[in-house]
């Protein structure tokens, strides 16, 4: 690899010298950037309180094995009960979600009937309404529900306001050929077991995908979650950050390590989903 | 009897399994979509017409007429914070910009390619409560960002408030918008450029083409139609910017953006109808920009038609293929 990349640079006239220095002087300046901001959180969230106190933040901390800060967050925010409740939400959010977007793309993929493409473009339109606006009025429907406060309401409101994956499953089964469902029909399968045993299966790809990106959003939920889950025993994680507001609001070698904490998950999903994580951004891009 | 055995064999029959299963199938998705989208929807236009709190019995709720609407113009809070989205609005161009040259590099050949990529993309899945803590924390006088401004020679003396003074904190915002999200844009770009023809690039080397006019003549015009999209996607998310001020500065020293005042005035203040016509007009101005744009792509497909024919046709041909390459595999 060297060798061949040794002989080529023989041939590199001044002006791609240039632009190769200037390349790789911009991905580390921005990279930089990028990362500067999350490393200096990191070098925080293990500085002993008296460390803290009387160093600079960018000076390193004298223990890295110093995890006394990641304990007291972690209890100080109830981040177990937070993380069972997040578990919870994102689990029931992504099921649901999963099963009635791949029915609803199944049907109006297959099926010409009337109204399918006025159903299309309700969802199209809902997709432009801006969540925040809409929760002026969202949060009086769920007070006369009674869905304010209690886990089961927030996921149910999580499962009705995204939709939008259901393009992803719709552009997906326009690939899967319509052959494959007649086969079966002659077969006398049922359009049930269609959907059940031939659909799902092969969309399996376009779930996984969009499971990550759902799921991360849903686990970083945080508007709704403080508009509607008030109880402290119902915070999730991105909810229970907020503890750190107010007194405890200067107190950051704690707060970092709780920040920290909560982006754990995040960081995991992304480093084992990265290629899933990048082509559901691109295939999320077409639908507009 | 024989109606109801009528019944049976009709939903024995393939029309009435159909039926069936659509109803069925639609029965849920569409009731969430009516009581979380289009029923708050109406409430909100209804609301925006009467004076009300959140806990006032439907009789006590007080008809005001356009008064609502009249305060969102006049009122100086509200009016101001649309003048805020201009700042949103630059720094999307920005973003948009750096994401096209990032996107750029990183479809050539690179060494740690997907580092980078990484790197810049994290951002973008980290919660925005977590991303206000971290930005507090940075901005903080004599902390991070200043700390490592004075490594490049600035005085601290010299260095503004980033988050108090006001002639700065919005940018600093913005700033923080532009880091959560350019990896972002940049993921979508490299998928977009990846999906133009290699070909085109290895013919364009062997004619001696260096990297910028490969940009201008092969990577830009084939991911046109994604750019100028984002740019115009980006202006409706300006004037909807929301969670960086919300969690940073909570709106405060004159960093309201429209959203964070109506979330204010709603749920704070509880003026529900005024929010409401806050939501109302915002939303009337997002759809009148998505007419723009629809109207603007049709301008621009009939004008790529007839000077990129070619082009455009091979790009079909190709799509087509992928898309019997990819059909096949999902039979195998």
């Amino acid at each position: 690899m060297d060798a061949t990349v040794h002989k080529r640079r023989k041939h590199y006239t001044a002006g791609a010298v240039v632009w190769i220095i200037v390349e790789y002087a911009s991905l580390i300046f921005f990279g930089l950037c990028a990362v500067l901001p999350i490393v200096s959180c990191v070098i925080t969230a293990f500085k002993t309180e008296e460390e803290y106190q009387t160093t600079n933040v960018m000076t390193l901390p004298e223990n890295w094995l110093n995890f006394d800060n990641f304990v007291k967050a972690f209890q100080t925010a109830n981040m177990g009960r937070a993380f069972l409740n997040s578990f919870i939400v994102v689990a029931c959010v992504l099921l649901v979600s999963i099963l009635i977007g791949t029915q609803l793309a199944f049907i109006l993929n297959r099926f010409q009937f009337p109204g399918n493409g006025l159903i299309r473009n309700l969802f199209l339109f809902a997709s432009l309404l801006p969540g925040v606006a809409m929760q002026v009025t969202v949060y009086k429907i769920m007070t006369t529900l009674g869905l304010v406060n209690s886990l089961y309401g927030y996921i149910i409101m999580m499962c009705g306001t995204d939709v939008i994956s259901i393009y992803i499953f719709i552009q997906y089964m326009e690939n899967i050929p319509n052959s494959l469902d007649e086969s079966a029909i002659i077969d006398g399968a049922s359009y049930w077991t269609i959907y059940w045993k031939i659909m799902l299966p092969l969309l399996k790809p376009a779930i996984v995908t969009s499971c990550i990106l759902k799921g991360v959003g849903v686990y970083n939920e945080y508007y709704a979650a403080q508009l509607y889950l008030m109880d402290k025993k119902l915070f999730t994680v991105a909810r229970s950050l907020y503890m750190f507001v107010g007194p405890m609001g200067s107190k950051y070698n704690l707060i970092c390590a709780g920040v920290l904490i909560s982006l754990l998950p995040a960081l995991i999903v992304f480093i084992l989903c990265q290629k899933q994580i990048y082509s559901g951004i691109a295939a999320g891009a077409v639908k507009g | 009897m024989e109606a109801g055995s009528k019944v049976v064999r009709w939903a024995k029959s393939r029309k009435g399994q159909q039926a069936i299963i659509c109803i069925l199938f639609m029965a849920i998705p569409l009731l969430l979509l009516f009581v979380f989208t289009y029923l708050p929807f109406g409430e909100m236009v209804r609301f925006s017409f009467y004076d009300m709190k959140y806990a006032t019995p439907r009789e006590k709720w007080k008809f005001v007429g356009l008064k609502n609407y009249i305060d969102v113009f006049t009122r100086d809070d509200c009016f101001n914070a649309l003048k805020l989205s201009l700042y949103y609005v630059v720094g999307a161009l920005i973003q948009l910009a750096l994401a096209l040259y990032l996107a750029t590099i990183l479809s050539f050949k690179v060494r740690g390619e997907n580092f980078f990529k990484g790197l810049m993309f994290f951002p973008y899945l980290i919660s925005g409560i977590a991303i206000g803590f971290i930005f507090k924390f940075f901005y903080t006088r004599g902390f991070v960002f200043d700390t490592v401004l004075q490594w490049l020679g600035f005085e601290l003396d010299n260095l503004p408030y980033w988050l108090r003074d006001q002639s700065i904190n919005n940018w600093s915002l913005v700033a923080t918008s532009v880091w959560r999200y350019f990896g972002q844009n940049m993921v979508l770009f490299i998928g977009a450029i990846m999906s133009v023809d290699a070909e085109l690039y290895e013919a364009a080397q062997l004619d001696g083409a260096n990297k910028w006019q490969q940009f201008k003549h092969i990577i830009l015009p084939g991911i046109k139609t994604i750019v100028t999209l984002n740019v115009i996607l980006s202006i409706t998310g300006s004037l909807s910017a929301f969670e960086q001020p919300f969690v940073i500065t909570d709106g405060a020293n004159g960093t309201g953006t429209y959203f964070v005042i109506m979330h204010e005035i709603a749920h704070v203040s509880q003026k529900i109808g005024l929010a409401s016509a806050m939501a109302v007009v915002l939303l009337l101005i997002i759809f009148a920009c998505t007419i723009l744009q629809k109207l603007f792509f049709k301008y621009l497909f009939r004008d790529a038609e007839s000077e990129e024919e070619s082009y455009a046709a091979k790009r079909a041909r190709q799509k087509s293929e992928k898309k019997a390459a990819r059909s096949k595999k999902g039979v195998a």
